[in-house]
């Protein structure tokens, strides 16, 4: 159950577009969100398809593995789709009891749900190709020049490795803890919503327990080994552009300047 | 409870990259009432293989039949397996959540849905079991124990339930010397007392050598040894080559056997050894 989760999970497979620079796919990453929102038509839509789909084929993600990532959103990409249906004004077309269904609203739905589908497709594409670490990094360095105005970019980065390298942690751990309570009878399963959150009350504390100790474990470790802050830190691997990068700059900027000019 | 593996095999994350065969292939008997000692590095299916057990987790092929019922079918009620196989996980002390110690151990034989009466009654005999002071321990919060006092009530905690079959996933691990080795007594005691079944995962040969009656050796999924104590020692190049060795204890008089020393067999803890050498020496003076 917990494991369908697919979003924030890297899937190594040494690709080309495993090893481009963290900074260049998050960066690309966004130039797509910001397309996606530009797309007013169909058409536009073919686009970010086929380079979703290419960058896929390239990075040798099974589409099978993708295609799950979408499993938990199904009731916000639902709903969202229903309330377009229901929601937006135009020419009639059916009833369903009090419910208007518009040729509008429905061309709508369609093209929101698409949008969505696409954003975490796009968005967990990312995350697939790159390691937590190499994310983070990659964040830190494009967020640097805000230092001057105050952001903490490494702190930032560095709580976001954290946060990041304990979800396996933390899934594994209440899986273990749900174990042990199954293995003496507690049930997780049945029931009305009230007793269904107080059985929840036998994994949750021990959960908070093991997170709180474990952040103290680490914040000790950290201490022990002199950490303060990212001030002079440097690095093992330096992070470096380099051609591929620049193939990857094109090709996205290439897809953007299409969408502009679809849109214009 | 007669516990029947057959050909069990487990895969975790099945079709992806991060697939892995925890258990392959895997055929087990254990008799009703035997105390067996589970024994494997880390890695090598042990905790795969025992949560099958109480169908915690589904086989991706095989049978597991316990008392005659085959667990793995979908028609049967986990509920009653788990009532029948209590499981102490690593580290079970991780799982206390109540208030109270009463509560905690109490909460095996509710979710039974036995009388508070009854409850009463087995949260005070598991506490005996585990050498906890009902009077005196049934009140304080389970998290202003020691280690040791919280991996004993984590420990009554499933014996509450009365299990016919208990499991241990190392239940000394993390422990000073002494707790373990109170800990181990009376999980002896316990068997001594009920005649159950018992399963003890462990990697530590000393640990289960002087305990149970026979040991099953994992290796990467698969049994690779299985025998009383004594037979699977003779097997000490294997052992080595898997990396668990055989108890020092056994391994010093194998040696002084080697020397033309005659010991008894069966020695397994310092203590016997100590016997044995001074029995030894004696009859040497008196020839």
């Amino acid at each position: 159950m917990l494991k369908d989760i697919t979003i924030g999970q890297h899937y190594p497979t040494g690709s080309a577009i495993h090893k481009l620079d963290p900074r260049t796919k998050i960066l690309v990453t966004f130039a797509l969100i910001v397309g996606l929102f530009l797309v007013k038509n169909f058409i536009g839509y073919i686009f970010v398809v086929s380079f979703i789909i290419m960058a896929t084929i390239i990075s040798k993600i099974p589409f099978k593995y993708m295609i799950k990532g979408l499993k938990p959103l199904y009731i916000l990409i639902t709903i969202t789709f229903f309330i377009n249906v229901f929601m937006t004004s135009g020419e009639s077309l059916f009833h369903i009891g009090p419910l208007n269904v518009t040729r509008e609203g429905l061309y709508q739905a369609v093209f929101m749900a698409i949008r969505l589908i696409l954003l975490v497709v796009g968005t967990s594409l990312l995350t697939l190709t790159t390691s937590p670490i190499m994310l983070t990094d990659g964040i830190e360095h494009l967020l640097n020049p805000f230092k001057r105005i105050g952001i903490p970019a490494h702190e930032l980065a560095m709580m976001m490795t954290i946060a990041l390298r304990f979800i396996p942690t933390l899934l594994e751990e209440t899986d273990k803890i749900m174990k042990a309570q199954i293995a003496r009878g507690a049930d997780f399963e049945s029931g009305n919503i009230i007793n269904r959150a107080k059985s929840l009350v036998p994994l949750l504390v021990p959960l908070f327990i093991s997170a709180f100790r474990r952040a103290d474990d680490l914040a000790m470790a950290m201490e022990a080994r002199c950490y303060r802050g990212g001030d002079n830190r440097t690095r093992m691997k330096e992070l470096r552009m380099v051609k591929q990068d620049i193939v990857g700059f094109a090709v996205a900027g290439t897809l953007i300047a299409v969408l502009v000019f679809l849109r214009l | 409870m007669s516990i029947k593996i057959e050909k069990l095999t487990h895969i975790y994350n099945p079709k992806s990259p991060f697939e892995t065969k925890a258990l392959d292939n895997v055929s087990i008997e254990i008799q009703d009432g035997e105390f067996i000692g589970l024994i494997g590095h880390t890695g090598s299916g042990k905790s795969t293989l025992i949560q099958h057990l109480n169908g915690l987790i589904k086989p991706s092929s095989g049978k597991i039949i316990i008392n005659n019922l085959d667990i793995t079918d979908t028609s049967v009620k986990l509920v009653e397996v788990r009532k029948r196989v209590g499981l102490v996980f690593q580290y079970p002390e991780h799982q206390l959540f109540e208030e109270t110690v009463y509560k905690d151990i109490a909460f095996g034989p509710f979710n039974l849905g036995l009388t508070e009466k009854e409850i009463k009654e087995r949260v005070k005999e598991a506490m005996e079991l585990v050498k906890l002071s009902y009077d005196q321990l049934k009140d304080r919060s389970p998290f202003e124990l020691s280690g040791g006092q919280r991996r004993r009530v984590a420990i009554a905690g499933v014996l509450a339930m009365r299990p016919e079959v208990l499991i241990l996933d190392e239940p000394t691990a993390g422990l000073d010397p002494r707790s373990r080795d109170e800990i181990l007594q009376q999980i002896k005691v316990l068997h001594e007392k009920y005649k159950n079944t018992i399963i003890l995962v462990s990697h530590s040969m000393e640990d289960i050598a002087k305990l149970v009656d026979r040991i099953i050796v994992m290796h990467r999924g698969k049994v690779a040894l299985t025998g009383a104590p004594r037979e699977v020692f003779k097997q000490s190049s294997i052992l080595e080559s898997i990396g668990l060795g055989i108890p020092q204890i056994t391994f010093l008089m194998d040696k002084l056997k080697e020397a033309g020393v005659h010991l008894g067999e069966d020695i397994f803890t310092v203590e016997e050894a100590k016997e044995e050498i001074l029995k030894w020496i004696r009859g040497k003076r008196d020839a």
